[in-house]
């Protein structure tokens, strides 16, 4: 029976092509949140691997925030390129224009929160009854809680307390018009299984996520890149230093750590050794105790 | 590394979350950050002691009241094994929750108080895993050291689970270690206060124990999720069948067989991305193209003409009811099974099981919110099935109201 033993990550991948296929059965019209992050590198990929030879049958969705490195969109565009995907752009400065999203002031404002706006008017405008995304559960306690298939109302809003149970391979996706779902296909995966399994598909990532020297300013115990949207304050120092990214998000908000792991080799040896998890350097989810389940809860991912 | 999935039982106070906390902590998967502000969150909630609950508690709900409100998923690896703990609670809602995850588990922890023993709540949780088919067992008698490491205490235990368990028939390995998971007795290492112990530590046993086998790869199963055509011109003619193997092996130039319209034909290829591969088996998810052009769609099914599932509308299944409005006979639902969809009435209720006695109620003619017993169903199209003893993947179902949409039971056929 030896033979027929798999690998961890062959499991897991087997699981969430499942889920991706699924996805594509079960809805009508479902598109794969796309940030050049990793995360959703790894879902893109999936989703090749699910439906090849054809195109992926869903397109890949970006919600902008106006805030990102320069290589993240070019990565973007360049990928989706690649492997023929069509591409949508929700933008949180139309929601800023429009007037449904107002700007944050004050020392430290961002526009992650309003990014919820922008992807709930994306999903009405573009009528997308399945998003998906690639959230896991390891990365929040609130995310740990977090089904497969995540059903929302009609309002987007996720109901925690009241989730539909999940059994074997067996998913739910049924549905009254306007309601929704988010769909996780990555969910049984680590961030070290995430690393993992880019080594060994030799999935290319932006050159963010490798360490490199930038300026940086320390702001509240976080490393932040000094950028167009980042300019140091008064007292505070800028600092070139050896970082890379764990995550990409926002650049208002996303810390890097100082590394000088430059291969993906050397980056799985510094997720083993870590002893912070990767988002401990997100200023999003310092707000309160429970500021991941209360974003989730409006229709955050 | 191979991946084991496991799921945890234990009633509120014996110890269940110390133990996870202690396994997530000893494996170096809890972060420096993560266990800040556990520290932090029991600091304000006056807790003398860091509650290593707060892990796996995440919801606002479930840190105020101090309870588990829904399954929780939890990682850790070591350089053997992956492994993912469905963490279920213990409370009332146990019986939906366990099932749930329960029904992706290979092992079950059921954890023990010493000096409680083997009391109702134990014989609920090994009769779950036996329903739902968890072929090994860990029973974990916890708090060793609040009865002096006594062999004779857990002896006796063990005789007591042991004599209740012979009933279970499908819980192949029962395996007893006496632990504490507080002062870490035989979680990683084998603890020096009770040399009377022969066994292995706990964490040695879940790097170990064989679950190789618990897949089917004799009875030849593939339920057709997704139908691949390019309709480019470098694939004009390419037609493929998408899905995930629920049991036995395909390879090219294997003789299959089309459910339900009974063709017959070849595998040509198995796909795997842009890779050929020599077979292909459970649980991968593979894309299979066929010698001939025949109709084969979503819900349909490959199969070997040697060995095919049962075929009907009729069944037999025992359920586990999870809405507040009762089920009654005669009651339509949505039944979803592999990934074939279709209508169902209950045709009869034939008994219900007192999980606290194991007895067979049969004068009963509707379910409550999370009690299990045994239905016959009616279905509008027929099911390719195997009994759920043969092949977790065709043997199970889930019912669907399909007035609120809402998952209200899941169903294993007899």
């Amino acid at each position: 029976m030896a033979d027929y033993n798999l690998s961890h990550l062959d499991q897991l991948e087997a699981e969430a092509i499942f889920i991706l296929r699924e996805t594509a059965a079960q809805f009508e019209n479902p598109g794969l949140l796309f940030s050049a992050g990793k995360d959703s590198i790894v879902m893109a990929h999936l989703a090749k691997k699910a439906f090849y030879p054809s195109r992926i049958p869903f397109p890949l969705v970006h919600v902008d925030t106006g805030h990102n490195f320069p290589e993240t969109i070019s990565f973007r565009d360049a990928y989706a390129d690649k492997i023929g995907a069509r591409l949508h752009v929700g933008l949180v400065q139309d929601s800023i224009n429009k007037g449904t999203a107002v700007e944050e002031t004050g020392l430290n404002a961002s526009r992650n929160k309003l990014q919820t706006v922008t992807l709930l008017e994306t999903i009405e405008e573009q009528q997308y009854d399945a998003v998906l995304g690639g959230g896991r559960r390891d990365e929040e306690k609130a995310r740990a809680k977090e089904r497969f298939f995540s059903h929302r109302n009609d309002f987007g809003e996720w109901d925690p307390k009241n989730q539909r149970p999940e059994l074997w391979n067996l998913f739910n996706g049924r549905k009254q018009p306007g309601e929704n779902f988010r769909v996780f296909p990555l969910s049984n995966f680590t961030e070290m299984d995430v690393w993992m399994y880019m080594k060994q598909e030799g999935i290319e990532l932006p050159s963010l996520y490798y360490a490199h020297k930038r300026d940086t300013v320390t702001r509240n115990g976080v490393i932040l890149a000094v950028s167009e949207f980042v300019q140091p304050r008064e007292s505070e120092v800028v600092e070139n230093k050896m970082i890379r990214f764990r995550t990409m998000g926002d650049a208002t908000i996303t810390g890097a750590v100082e590394s000088s792991a430059d291969t993906i080799e050397k980056i799985i040896e510094e997720v083993a050794a870590a002893r912070q998890t990767e988002r401990g350097n997100r200023a999003d989810d310092k707000r309160s105790e429970t500021a991941m389940e209360d974003r989730k809860k409006e229709g955050y991912f | 590394m191979d991946l084991l999935r496991f799921t945890t039982a234990g009633s509120v106070d014996d110890g269940k979350s110390t133990l996870i906390g202690r396994l997530l902590y000893d494996s170096k998967s809890i972060f420096e950050d993560q266990l800040r502000a556990i520290e932090e969150s029991s600091r304000k909630k006056g807790d003398e002691n860091v509650n290593l609950a707060l892990l796996t508690d995440g919801l606002k709900a479930e840190r105020e009241q101090g309870i588990t409100i829904d399954v929780a998923y939890r990682y850790f690896a070591t350089p053997k094994r992956k492994f993912i703990i469905a963490d279920t609670p213990g409370h009332i809602q146990y019986t939906r929750n366990m099932v749930t995850g329960a029904s992706t588990a290979n092992l079950a922890i059921i954890l023990i108080d010493a000096r409680k023993g083997v009391i109702e709540q134990t014989k609920r949780h090994s009769f779950i895993a036996n329903l739902l088919r968890i072929q090994h067992v860990v029973v974990a008698v916890n708090k060793m050291d609040l009865v002096d490491y006594s062999q004779e205490v857990y002896d006796g235990i063990m005789a007591d689970y042991k004599a209740f368990a012979s009933r279970l028939d499908n819980i192949v390995d029962i395996t007893p270690i006496p632990i504490s998971a507080l002062n870490g007795d035989n979680i990683v290492d084998k603890s020096e206060n009770m040399d009377w112990f022969e066994g292995s530590s706990l964490l040695y046993h879940l790097e170990n124990v064989y679950v190789g086998g618990d897949e089917n790869h004799v009875q030849a199963r593939f339920p057709v999720q997704w139908v691949i055509r390019p309709q480019s011109e470098k694939f004009h003619d390419f037609r493929g069948f998408a899905g995930r193997v629920a049991g036995g092996v395909f390879k090219p130039g294997d003789d299959v067989t089309v459910m339900p319209s009974g063709f017959s034909t070849k595998v040509k290829k198995v796909y795997q991305d842009e890779s050929e591969l020599e077979q292909a088996y459970a649980p991968q998810s593979v894309t299979i193209t066929l010698e001939d052009e025949i109709d084969l769609s979503r819900g349909d099914m490959l199969v070997k003409a040697n060995n095919p599932p049962q075929q009907g509308q009729d069944i037999e299944a025992m359920i586990c009811w999870f809405s507040n409005t009762n089920l009654n006979p005669k009651g339509k639902f949505i039944i979803r099974h592999t990934t074939k969809e279709t209508k169902a009435i209950v045709q009869a209720i034939s008994y219900k099981i007192d999980i606290n006695t194991l007895r067979k109620e049969e004068d009963t003619s509707s379910f409550a919110l999370n009690e299990i017993g045994r239905i016959s169903l009616r279905t509008a199209s027929p099911l390719f099935y195997d009994s759920y003893n043969q092949n977790r993947q065709t043997g199970s179902f889930i019912l669907i109201d399909p007035g609120t949409n809402e998952t209200v039971a899941a169903g294993m056929i007899l």
